[in-house]
């Protein structure tokens, strides 16, 4: 078994109308590091994350889960790192598309061939992760927006990703909810990729953080050693909120 | 029957009136038969009554309600989900489940979205009195339907990313016991059995 839940070596990727994403991106992630991938808005962060499991198949360089090489046009291959990565989108309406939690959250284990007993275990294991399992089910949209972004951590999870990649997860949330969803995040026991804007979330649950400008990691240390280093952050567009000094 | 159905589905007697009330346009010309018409009639006073009419519209009436009716005890004593299981187990094509399915689902999502436009619209002093704003309507109705397919895509990306290879799951945990499969054939057996005997009579 390999050292790192996930290596990217030397990505670049343009997309077909020409624009040009990514140009070379180097990225190692241990087993079990947090790490918060920062960068302003279109550096290619999202188009870094929906390399990580093969939606956007790699053009140059390569991507690596668990030591397997990413390749799009092995569909078995494919639906094997699917299951190793596992990605939390922005938006939890996105992510939660059956018609209760417990069905949406039973829908990444069901595709990996658990069923009966089984399936059920995996989806109270991760409900009970995130403090869920009493809305089993409820329809998504009779939850709070703070409950369904806890439940699309769920359905990920259910998964048992060898490498969480979280999409802007503290977005629209208030305090308490954000609190709450970093305790959670910190009672897990697995690699983080967190995708954010928001560098006190970052600071609070990631050692380390990388920084994507203009399609490459400029920068790559620990968090406290990168947020303090306010020529870096403002050359990024990135900026600690009012008030707040490490 | 249907009355007996709704009495022991403990409908509140109300809620089945005005849920009904929805009949009445589409009966509404079945009244009017009676008046216009050919072949034998009768005159009541002074007005001409066809009776072919007489009987059509009455029959009109009578399906149209007792199909009404029970839409109605259908719709109040099953959840959607229930009925797309139901539909799901009836061997209905998976593909128009799925699409029924994520109708449901995301049409309180499309509907907030709706609502959002709408206030946006009005907060900067937008109101629909006439023809001379559909143009803004429909170019609203365009951003929902763009955003409504935008969304589309981004949940089948979280659908592929959750292994999704073109086939729901399907839970095997409900199956239909005697009881139930009796209950349910119970209305369509009685009925029948009316319908041959009259038919029998009246030969």
């Amino acid at each position: 078994m390999s050292n790192f839940s996930l290596q990217v070596k030397e990505l670049a990727y343009a997309y077909p109308d020409g624009h040009q994403a990514l140009f070379g991106v180097n990225l190692e992630l241990r087993r079990g590091e947090r790490v918060a991938l920062l960068g302003p808005n279109g550096a290619g962060k999202t188009t870094l994350v929906m390399h990580l499991n093969g939606i956007i198949p790699t053009m140059q360089g390569s991507v690596s889960v668990a030591g397997q090489v990413v390749k799009a046009d092995d569909k078995e291959l494919l639906t094997e790192i699917r299951h190793k990565v596992g990605i939390v989108f922005q938006d939890p309406d996105d992510q939660l598309f059956m018609p209760t939690v417990g069905e949406d959250v039973a829908f990444g284990p069901y595709n990996a061939g658990l069923r009966g007993p089984e399936l059920e275990d995996a989806v109270k294991n991760a409900l009970d992760l995130v403090g869920m399992y009493e809305f089993l089910d409820r329809p998504p949209h009779h939850l709070s927006f703070g409950q369904r972004r806890r439940v699309a951590v769920a359905t990920v999870l259910a998964m048992k990703p060898e490498i969480l990649v979280m999409d802007e997860p503290s977005s629209n949330l208030d305090p308490a909810s954000r609190r709450e969803l970093a305790d959670i995040v910190r009672s897990l026991d697995v690699t983080l990729l967190m995708v954010t804007h928001d560098l006190p979330f970052a600071y609070e649950l990631c050692e380390r953080s990388v920084i994507l400008s203009g399609g490459v990691i400029v920068a790559d240390g620990s968090t406290e050693s990168i947020l303090k280093n306010s020529d870096l952050l403002s050359a990024n567009r990135l900026e600690l909120p009012k008030g707040f000094a490490l | 029957m249907i009355f007996l159905a709704i009495w022991l589905a403990k409908l509140p007697f109300k809620t089945v009136l005005f849920r009904s009330l929805i009949e009445i346009p589409f009966v509404l010309f079945a009244f009017l038969m009676p008046f216009f018409g050919t072949g034998d009639s009768f005159e009541v006073l002074g007005v001409t009554i066809y009776e072919a009419g007489v009987l059509a519209g009455l029959s009109i009436i009578a399906k149209g309600t007792l199909g009404i009716l029970t839409a109605i005890l259908l719709s109040s004593t099953t959840t959607a989900r229930e009925l797309l299981r139901g539909l799901e187990r009836l061997r209905i094509p998976s593909l128009i489940i799925q699409i029924a399915t994520f109708m449901l689902r995301y049409m309180n999502v499309v509907n907030d979205e709706m609502e959002r436009m709408r206030i946006a619209r009005a907060s900067r002093g937008f109101e629909a009195t006439g023809v001379q704003h559909w143009r803004v309507l429909g170019q609203s109705a365009g951003a929902l339907f763009i955003r409504s397919y935008e969304r589309g895509e981004r949940v089948h990306l979280a659908m592929i990313s959750r292994g999704y290879q073109g086939l729901m799951p399907q839970d095997a945990k409900v199956k239909t016991n005697a009881t139930e499969l009796l209950l349910g054939l119970a209305l369509p057996i009685l009925a029948s059995i009316i319908s041959v005997t009259t038919f029998a009579i009246g030969q």
